[in-house]
């Protein structure tokens, strides 16, 4: 097996997914029985070709008989592109299998299943596409099929006036991205003479260009993966897609802007200084602190993990500024292990935002319900979907021996040897971000216990929810392959990051030499004596105590007597006698209320009776959006003066463009 | 015998000692308001009592309900287990650095949390609504303290970290006041005691912990008590073996440990008395002011951090 193998495979699975696409087309038997087969084997295909370029290594490239006569599209994998081809295939892999139960539930609906399934695999194909593209032109192509076939997905549902505004709106905000990336790309291929990928990491850049490059990258990319001032339409547009579709988007498509980012700043400029490390670091962390804050107070469960997603590229983007810092100082070993937690982070939170997604798909699926103050009592309704989330949700919040708390231990290490560094501001810089990585922990554990508690335990609050039935098998099968593998990247992690470390050895040129030097049991990044982590070890011991406490205090032979709770002596309980959602976070809204817009108070109804209203929005609308949204419309209506309604002066502005243009070019 | 045999009585060790801390405790608190209190081993009774007696369960309970005070008491214990009583040398800490154990902690606050949920109860909300406040509050502050020493020891194996502090003993240094200063209030909090919460009391309004574990009985009571009191006895064994390690061994031999255990012994007994002494002269917070308190915490860990970065590194 080699590298040209995988890249033979990963052009299968773009073909698989097209046909996947081609095939929705066909009479509803047909596709029923034949799209989403084709859809799932792509992501098994991508899985497959992304681990064998991962384990073998090297480059291997083709061209396609595609594009411009003098530009013909280049492709190229390497351990790069095979490490983020596998996250889209595993992901897709699952999702094609709990879809056609969940789309089942469309039939009856007006909506084209024709469009859902054809957008779903050119989404899919256009993903796998960027991710092998090896000239700026098939990047931008294939980003804009990725981006476009998305704007379907979320258009989808279009007769909710929201939908169609936030479709709208992820439209606008993709396109202001694809052309601070295209700006970049301009930047690298007028310095490096060429539109190819190879031309461009030939370019040599002054401080300032290559700082100029960067820049626009970082605004593309972060665009797309919603950091954090620029990340308000992520919320709007992710949750609005049907549940499978959001999995997709925010587990895969989001690591595809990852790759973007890494692919440009870390491979084409190349050359990395400490500033970026400093303004990647800085806009990671706000968009971690930020993000979950903003996913804590949310109602609509598919909203929550959507800003939830914010805050975990954040995390990713704190290890890739980490990684950056580190590189740019001198200290490769290190910041490979930032790098490496960046990586272990991505597949993370494809693997449990997937999950988590695919859950609230199967709520909605059964119940029809996505806010969280109807829901309560799920797990009782809905054994396997409320196991198989509480997996999802103790993966996320990032405590052991699931697989977010790896990668959340490998950033700490990394960030804990910032006493490397030159520089006490830089040193102190970096340790403020670790205290805030640490206090995003923290919170995203409140916000995942709010959303178990209130969704899946308690009582049901509202009728749909108490008669909530199970899901299809399809349906759970595709939450279960995502759950045991948030549990083996959490229990064996020295074999994936042996298997990642591939990634900056290839692109970087420096891996992590340590990480099983003691075996497999025994996770050492730097060296034995500076950390170690057994998770093999700690998941076992807790689970010999676990059935050692249960066979020895919990026998079967003396059972627990049931009754009716006891409540301090209060009798009746009544399910609305719970604690809310939006109870359960109000002290922390009340100590972080700086950072909301909070709008609350009390009103008097019409029939006299007094009511207590909330609302929180997040603050990025008011600061950020509202005040371009005024600008652009300003400036357009000092646009339409040009608008005359007479010939003779639209010819006299063509005049004075045509000399503008020649004395320019002069 | 070898390290994992001695690591394995250790773990028993902190089984054994965590009801009398928690007895210790109430005995001298008693003291100091006059009354003659309960025995020290009361604590055992307490638990031999509830371990004996049936348990009961509310109909609408989940399995979450019946699972937690398990995963609490294993995830409690091995958290422990990982932390240097004794001795440094230790294979469960290379197993479970600090991180670990800050997640082992997580973990169980979050099954207790959502034990506090299930049943559907507001006193449970509201438990569960307030512990994992408080815990956002502690823990930055608890991290960052606890980075300050690992910056410092370079490691953040605690047995390496200890062995290297008795070595260095670096402690007149500023940055390792601060991150003490910061670690006792953080204690203070994720132990649930005066001001932050009261153990002793089931005022309704007030009440934290007591409000998680409210639809509790029999053995299940049993194992969420003992983990509470195994969490006790955890921080202040960090606390004195980390700022005050004299005494710790850095091997097995038997004189060496039994000179750590008496010196052990007598370093929690003061701790126990200063921790009464404190309670007793303080009165429980209003649950607002409680950020006030970790604020402050979070700026003296902040301020060893700084005085450690900016002053100490390569000093």
């Amino acid at each position: 097996m080699s590298i040209t193998l995988a890249l033979q495979l990963a052009g299968g699975a773009i073909v698989l997914a097209l046909l996947s696409a081609l095939v929705s087309f066909f009479p509803a038997a047909v596709r029923r029985h034949v799209a989403m087969p084709l859809f799932t084997l792509s992501g098994l295909v991508a899985l497959v070709a992304g681990l064998v370029a991962l384990n073998n290594g090297g480059v291997a490239t083709a061209q396609l008989p595609l594009g411009l006569p003098w530009l013909p599209w280049q492709v190229r994998m390497d351990v790069l592109s095979g490490f983020f081809l596998s996250i889209i295939g595993v992901v897709s892999f699952a999702v094609g299998i709990y879809a056609p139960g969940y789309v089942r539930g469309f039939e009856k609906g007006s909506d084209s299943l024709r469009a859902l399934g054809g957008f779903t695999g050119l989404f899919l194909a256009g993903m796998m596409l960027v991710v092998i593209a090896d000239d700026a032109f098939m990047f931008m192509v294939a980003w804009e099929l990725m981006s476009l076939s998305s704007y379907f997905l979320v258009a989808w549902h279009h007769d909710h006036a929201a939908n169609r505004r936030a479709a709208f709106l992820y439209l606008l905000m993709a396109h202001v991205g694809g052309l601070s990336i295209l700006l970049g790309f301009g930047v690298l291929a007028s310095f490096g003479g060429g539109f190819t990928f190879e031309a461009m990491r030939g370019a040599p850049l002054s401080f300032g260009w290559a700082s100029a490059a960067f820049v626009l990258a970082f605004i593309g990319f972060g665009m797309k993966a919603g950091l954090v001032p620029l990340h308000a339409w992520l919320p709007e547009a992710h949750p609005v897609a049907p549940s499978h579709i959001s999995a997709l988007m925010s587990g895969v498509m989001l690591k595809v802007a990852v790759y973007g980012f890494i692919r440009f700043v870390f491979d084409l400029i190349g050359t990395v200084h400490w500033q970026w490390g400093v303004v990647v670091l800085f806009f990671g962390s706000l968009s971690a602190v930020i993000g979950v804050l903003l996913a804590l107070i949310q109602n609509d469960l598919k909203r929550l993990l959507a800003y939830s997603s914010v805050e975990n590229l954040g995390i990713i983007f704190v290890g890739l500024g980490l990684a950056l810092l580190f590189f740019a100082e001198g200290h490769p070993l290190i910041g490979s292990l930032a790098f490496v937690a960046a990586l272990y982070h991505s597949v993370n939170h494809a693997l449990f935002k997937g999950l988590l997604f695919l859950g609230a798909g199967a709520i909605l699926h059964s119940a029809n319900e996505r806010d969280l103050e109807k829901m309560g009592g799920l797990l009782r309704r809905m054994p396997w979907t409320g196991f198989f989330f509480l997996v999802g949700s103790i993966s996320i919040a990032a405590l052991p021996p699931f697989n977010g708390f790896v990668s959340e231990w490998l950033s700490f290490q990394a960030a804990l040897q910032a006493w490397n560094l030159d520089g006490g501001v830089l040193r102190s810089f970096v340790s403020i971000v670790v205290s805030l990585l640490a206090l995003t922990g923290a919170l995203v554990a409140a916000t995942f216990v709010k959303v178990y508690g209130v969704a899946f335990l308690g009582q049901a609050r509202s009728r749909t929810v108490r008669r909530a039935h199970k899901v299809p098998l399809s349906m759970r099968l595709g939450q279960g392959i995502l759950a045991i593998l948030c549990l083996l990247l959490g229990i064996l992690p020295t074999f994936f990051i042996e298997l990642f470390n591939a990634v900056p050895r290839e692109i970087l040129g420096h891996g992590l030499s340590q990480v099983s030097a003691h075996g497999w049991l025994w996770l050492t990044p730097i060296s034995e004596k500076t950390a170690s982590y057994s998770a093999p070890l700690v998941a076992l011991i807790l689970f010999v105590t676990l059935v050692l406490g249960l066979w020895l205090v919990g026998r079967g032979a003396r059972r627990v007597r049931l009754g009716d709770a006891w409540n301090y002596g209060h009798a009746s309980l009544t399910p609305s006698m719970q604690y809310t959602g939006t109870a359960f976070v109000q002290p922390i809204r009340q100590v972080y209320g700086l950072l909301f817009q909070i709008n609350d108070g009390v009103e008097t109804q019409q029939d006299g009776r007094r009511r207590y209203f909330l609302q929180v929005t997040d603050r990025a609308w008011g600061l950020l959006y509202a005040p371009i949204a005024r600008w652009v419309e300003w400036s357009s209506r000092q646009a339409v003066r040009l608008q005359s309604g007479s010939i003779r002066i639209y010819l006299g502005w063509t005049l004075a463009a045509l000399l503008l243009l020649l004395w320019l070019e002069v | 015998m070898s390290a994992w045999g001695f690591t394995l009585i250790q773990a028993l060790l902190y089984l054994a000692l965590a009801p009398l801390l928690a007895g210790w405790i109430q005995k001298v608190k008693a003291r100091l308001q006059n009354r003659r209190g309960a025995s020290i081993w009361q604590p055992y009774r307490n638990l031999f009592k509830l371990f004996a007696k049936e348990a009961r369960m509310a109909h609408t309970a989940s399995p979450v309900f019946r699972a937690a005070p398990y995963i609490v008491f294993a995830a409690t214990w091995l958290a422990a287990s990982a932390i240097p009583l004794l001795t440094t040398d230790l294979p469960t800490a290379a197993m479970a650095d600090v991180i670990v154990i800050a997640g082992l902690l997580g973990l169980s606050r979050f099954f207790l949390a959502l034990a506090g949920m299930d049943v559907g109860t507001a006193f449970g909300g509201m438990g569960a609504s307030r512990e994992v406040f408080i815990s956002a509050l502690a823990e930055p502050a608890m991290l960052m303290a606890v980075f300050t020493l690992a910056m410092t020891a370079h490691t953040t194996n605690l047995a390496t970290a200890v062995g290297d502090l008795l070595v260095s003993a670096p402690f007149l240094r500023p940055s390792f006041l601060f991150a003490l200063i910061a670690v006792v209030f953080v204690v203070i909090a994720e132990t649930g005691r005066i001001p932050v919460d009261n153990p002793s009391t089931h005022l309704e309004l007030t009440m934290i912990h007591e409000a998680l574990i409210l639809e509790y009985s029999g053995r299940q009571l049993a194992l969420l008590e003992w983990a509470a009191q195994l969490k006790l006895l955890l921080f202040a064994t960090l606390l004195v073996n980390v700022f005050l390690p004299w005494g710790t061994a850095q091997s097995i031999r038997p004189d060496v440990i039994g000179i750590a255990f008496v010196l052990f012994v007598v370093k929690i007994a003061l701790l126990g008395i200063a921790l009464a002494v404190s309670e007793t002269l303080l009165a429980k917070m209003r649950i607002f002011r409680i950020p006030v308190f970790l604020n402050m915490a979070l700026l003296m860990a902040f301020l060893g951090l700084m005085s450690h970065v900016i002053l100490e590194v390569g000093a």
